[in-house]
């Protein structure tokens, strides 16, 4: 790959053996665009779940049926689930941007395995595909919820089984994703990044990569135990075979609580990139931040029973399980602690990238602290499985997690595509989304409290208000979206280049290489020689963006 | 306050006292980035200065959250630590859930859709279910208990408030779950007793449904 011709070509131009436009993206092995495919495919998947998400706030804006019956409701909140979860947010950051900007930041020409790479790209396809094509095979689209808890997903007559297949062969993804990125971190560095002086997304990356290769075998094996009792009525789950219902929530949740820190943590790592950038000084605390991404990922592989705390376990599993819950917040404060002291004495501009970052600070922290609620063992009872819960994960995996996504898009988005996107559109859909995010979410904490239980397809009469406002927030939320979609698809029409290699003032690799980056990173290998943030304290050259957005 | 069943002030103790503390903070975290935002825009201050760190600073933030959330965890105990012990004098249900319906079986035989108890006296509740997985829950009481198939789940409860309050299912099990819903009858005790009499007179229940072993 290394042939002369490929110097100085753009990533986006070079085709390798590959002469149509097409197959020069789906069978290209460079991880820049197998990120790119990652970003498209994710970005599509995305809006179907937005799609699902709108229809079901729209059913819910009135007591009784408004547009649709029980059941497609049941299938609609199950596949915004499966989406959004399987094939949006768990491996979106990892496989969008961490395939992209990991090797940039590292200062590596590729990830340590590019065909495996292109692999997990096609699986992810072909589990998508799966699950999408259940939804139009005969039987009708799974209606369990996305947890597929046993019995119901036993007896359920709808597709279950393409549907557990799906999220089985996503596993395989992202199981090959996390393999490559550690051997990348460990074996790619360029000379002179030491761990200490890698990107704290990088960092991210490490331990969520971590997490995927220990605990989604997990869950590849329990739904592959609910296809096999589904099929030959072993015995495993199902009580009517003498089996036990939670041992599935417990092997289901023994991989899936460490997957909500799959969503988060690489998400924590986008902002620790951005702050510093937007603030023009080096992180606070580096060491302390960059410790309690692997503190999140080994305490979060301990707390799992904590979705499970009314479902009649031991005291001592109770405590134990509520006290962990509780200490695993320790690490996210000190990120939170450590973003805002960065601000400290810094020379801050909000540009997109840096609202959407402190968007992300605010929105956050009301996630984690109504985490702590829950974690809260008389409390958990009253409001686990009400609409509470629903507005609390909302918050950390869309209000953390998503503007994470959208803070990295506006932020690397000039680099990878070499377009320049407008500032003014931009900053009018973050305010947009912050403010009907809250408004769609907060009234869900309400009638939570106030005892409305979640996946109602119908409610009583004295939620109707804050259902209402709920809806009306969800309008704001897809205006907001669409807006920000509209100005990047803008951009990539757009026939003039920008070519600015470092248009927000960064420090790390990325943005000492061309913009789009060539085929294999740099023409010249960079050189490390001290902290990922160190600021020379000067001026950055020029900010074009800036000027584009007063155009 | 007023008290519809025994959990309502430990509950509502526990959720407002992290509430107060989750609060503060947030308005805290909160000041202090709109605060350094405008202080040091790059308008207000062009030089930015690099700072790494503090380590008696990342101690104090360590430290005191940890005594914070450990106090959290300690009001939540205290107030569930008591669900787990229903009095010897507990008055027994037999709460059982079923697609999609409840129904309650008091040890005299009686067999009813809607769970009548007698105002201050202990009610211990063995939930299960005959189906899929259901949970038993009274949002005015702050009481839930999964429903689980194969599985008794204990807990009790005191009501201490005359009236009806919903009872709804909080765990998904299909298509008529937001529909799950009956109601906990709070009576005076001779209301109650005299409710059981006529139930017992009826007697037109139908034979206790086994747990069922086909699929």
């Amino acid at each position: 790959m290394s042939s002369d011709s490929s110097h100085n070509v753009s990533y986006l131009d070079y085709k390798g053996r590959w002469k149509g436009k097409i197959t020069s993206w789906i069978f290209s092995t460079d991880h820049k665009k197998i990120g790119v495919l990652y970003l498209f495919s994710m970005l599509i998947l995305f809006s179907i779940g937005v799609l699902f998400g709108f229809l079901m706030r729209l059913e819910l804006i009135a007591p009784g049926k408004t547009i649709m019956e029980p059941q497609m409701y049941n299938s609609i909140f199950t596949l915004h689930g499966i989406i959004m979860i399987f094939m949006f947010i768990i491996p979106g950051l990892p496989a969008i941007f961490g395939n992209f900007f990991l090797p940039l930041l590292i200062g590596a020409k590729d990830v340590a395995f590019p065909r495996l790479n292109l692999l997990s790209w096609w699986l992810f396809m072909f589990g998508s595909l799966l699950a999408i094509l259940s939804v139009f095979l005969p039987g009708g689209p799974v209606d369990t919820g996305w947890t597929f808890y046993v019995p119901y997903s036993v007896r359920s007559t709808t597709n279950v089984f393409p549907a557990l297949i799906a999220a089985f062969i996503l596993g395989f993804s992202s199981i090959l994703t996390g393999l490559n990125f550690i051997t990348t971190i460990h074996r790619m560095r360029v000379q002179g990044m030491t761990w200490f002086r890698m990107p704290l997304f990088v960092w991210s990356l490490y331990a969520t990569s971590w997490i995927q290769i220990l605990a989604t075998p997990i869950i590849g094996i329990t739904l592959l135990l609910v296809v096999m009792e589904r099929a030959f009525n072993i015995g495993i789950f199902d009580p009517s075979l003498g089996g036990d219902p939670v041992l599935f929530q417990h092997l289901f949740w023994i991989y899936s609580h460490p997957a909500v820190y799959v969503m988060i943590i690489p998400a924590m790592g986008i902002i620790s990139e951005i702050i510093p950038v937007f603030a023009r000084r080096t992180i606070f605390g580096y060491k302390f931040i960059a410790f309690s991404s692997i503190a999140i990922a080994l305490m979060g592989s301990l707390v799992w029973a904590h979705h499970m705390f009314t479902v009649g376990m031991s005291p001592t599993a109770m405590i134990i399980f509520s006290v962990l819950t509780f200490l695993v917040a320790i690490p996210s404060a000190i990120k939170v602690f450590n973003w805002v002291a960065t601000l400290y004495k810094g020379s801050i501009q909000l540009d997109p990238p840096m609202l959407y970052a402190l968007g992300f600070i605010f929105l956050f922290s009301i996630g984690g602290f109504t985490g702590l609620i829950q974690g809260a063992l008389s409390v958990n009872i009253h409001i686990h499985d009400t609409s509470f819960i629903v507005a609390h994960f909302h918050y950390v995996m869309f209000g953390g997690t998503g503007f994470g996504i959208f803070a990295a898009l506006h932020y690397w988005f000039p680099k990878m595509f070499a377009k320049s996107y407008n500032m003014k559109t931009a900053k009018f859909s973050f305010w947009t989304l912050f403010f009907g995010f809250n408004v769609l979410y907060f009234p869900m904490f309400v009638m939570g409290w106030l005892g409305m239980p979640r996946r109602y397809y119908d409610y009583l009469p004295e939620y109707h208000i804050y259902h209402f406002i709920s809806t009306i927030g969800s309008w704001i939320v897809v205006i907001a979206l669409v807006a920000m979609f509209a100005n990047f698809i803008v951009a990539l029409r757009k026939k003039e280049k920008f070519t600015e290699e470092n248009p927000w003032g960064g420090e790390t690799l990325e943005w000492k290489t061309s913009t789009p980056p060539p085929l294999e990173n740099f023409d010249i290998e960079p050189v490390v020689d001290s902290h990922p943030y160190e600021y020379k304290m000067n001026e950055p050259d020029q900010d074009l963006l800036k000027e584009e957005g007063t155009k | 306050m007023f008290s519809n069943s025994n959990y309502i002030d430990s509950v509502d103790h526990a959720f407002i006292f992290i509430v107060a503390i989750s609060f503060i903070l947030l308005v805290f975290i909160t000041g202090l980035m709109i605060y350094f935002v405008i202080k040091y825009s790059r308008k207000n201050n062009p030089k930015a200065e690099n700072i790494h760190g503090n380590l008696k600073l990342e101690i104090f933030w360590t430290v005191v959250p940890v005594f914070l959330v450990m106090g959290m965890f300690y009001f939540g105990w205290v107030g569930y630590a008591d669900l787990q012990n229903p009095p010897p004098e507990s008055m027994k249900v037999k709460v059982v859930g079923q697609m999609w319906k409840w129904y309650f079986d008091y040890e005299n035989g009686v067999r009813t859709d809607t769970l009548f108890v007698p105002i201050n006296k202990p009610v211990k509740v063995e939930v299960t279910s005959i189906d899929v997985n259901h949970s038993f829950f009274v949002p005015a009481f702050r009481f839930k208990k999964d429903a689980i198939p194969n599985r008794i789940n204990t807990a009790w409860f005191k009501p201490e408030e005359l009236g009806s309050f919903d009872v709804a299912c909080a765990e998904y099990c299909g298509l008529k779950h937001a529909y799950m819903y009956t109601e906990v009858v709070v009576m005076t005790e001779a209301d109650f007793l005299a409710k059981m009499e006529s139930e017992l007179a009826k007697k037109n229940i139908p034979a206790p449904t086994e747990v069922k072993t086909d699929k």
